[in-house]
């Protein structure tokens, strides 16, 4: 089980930790679209630390079993913490200069989303994960042949 | 500045090729808008054909360009969105794209003059064109009356 841990402080490393959960995604085989889900949490939640908390750190995680792929993510500071967490989880919340879509647009993309924060301490752990099925398709399954599009004869319209 | 900004006839046309960073995107807005200004474009193409995260800042980031480039008078098309971002961001909330988009940049060139040719059209009737202006504001066009008067 590998672990890649990205110190988080400033927006430099925003970049690094996603670029980071993207290519972990990439190896064990998630789709373009799970690596671009896992990247872009990674990089409304690190965003958070470096904007509210100045410094934390990101912990990225292959958990993956015979069943599932599975990549779990820990972003965790020790910042000022959410006052109200139930108000940072809902739309266009937002105490700083962004949309305040940072967290709940985060939990709509991702399959799992946890966050505990106190004054001192805030963690939030997401995972994306798949069943092994839908992402590799058995060997010697054949790719779907796509019907050729329609000839249509040239400018022959009137 | 690591993206650059090309000026081709009266449009603007820019690539983003690398991460930016949050400060880096801002100072791209910026210089963006400065060399609309100080150009005189009448477009803007934003090429986010190389970006693989464009997350709810970057969105917005966007957004407000080509709302900040349509308000200086000109028009804005970001072109190129990568099928698994354009799933992303709607997947995290519709309200996170709200700019005009093309597939690519044959077809951002066509919808830009199209949307030129839209804006002079309805400043071609309406009283604005008094100053010979092309769609820019008031004052821009009383501006450029002095160097292109009378060619309308």
């Amino acid at each position: 089980m590998s672990e890649v841990r990205v110190d988080v402080r400033v927006e430099n490393d925003i970049i690094i930790a996603r670029q980071a959960g993207r290519n972990v995604a990439q190896k064990i085989g998630f789709g373009t679209a799970d690596q671009t889900r896992l990247a872009t949490a990674i990089s409304e939640l690190t965003r958070n630390v470096v904007q509210y908390a100045q410094q934390g750190i990101c912990v990225i995680r292959d958990d993956s079993d015979a069943q599932m792929l599975r990549i779990r993510v820990e972003v965790e500071d020790n910042g000022p913490g959410i006052p109200d967490v139930d108000r940072a989880m809902k739309d266009g919340y937002s105490t700083g200069r962004s949309l305040g879509m940072g967290l709940p647009g985060t939990r709509r993309i991702v399959q799992d989303f946890a966050i505990k924060s106190r004054p001192g301490n805030t963690k939030v752990a997401i995972a994306i994960a798949r069943p092994r099925a839908a992402v590799q398709p058995p060997a010697g399954a054949r790719p779907v042949a796509r019907p050729a599009p329609a000839v249509r004869p040239w400018n022959t319209g009137r | 500045m690591n993206v650059p900004l090309l000026r081709l006839r009266d449009i603007l046309l820019t690539s983003i090729q690398v991460d930016l960073t949050d400060q880096e995107a801002l100072n791209f807005q910026a210089e963006l808008l400065h060399r609309v200004n100080e150009t005189e474009a009448k477009g803007v193409v934003i090429d986010i054909t190389a970006m693989d995260v464009v997350d709810s800042f970057m969105a917005r980031v966007l957004n407000e360009t080509a709302t900040m480039v349509r308000i200086l008078g000109a028009e804005a098309v970001v072109c190129g969105m990568q099928p698994a971002v354009a799933l992303t961001l709607i997947e995290m909330g519709r309200q996170l794209v709200g700019v005009e988009t093309t597939l690519n940049l044959d077809q951002a060139l066509d919808r830009i003059q199209q949307l030129i040719a839209r804006r002079d059209g309805v400043y071609a009737d309406g009283e604005t064109d008094r100053f010979g202006g092309h769609g820019r504001s008031k004052v821009t066009s009383d501006r450029s009356s002095v160097r292109e008067g009378g060619d309308e």
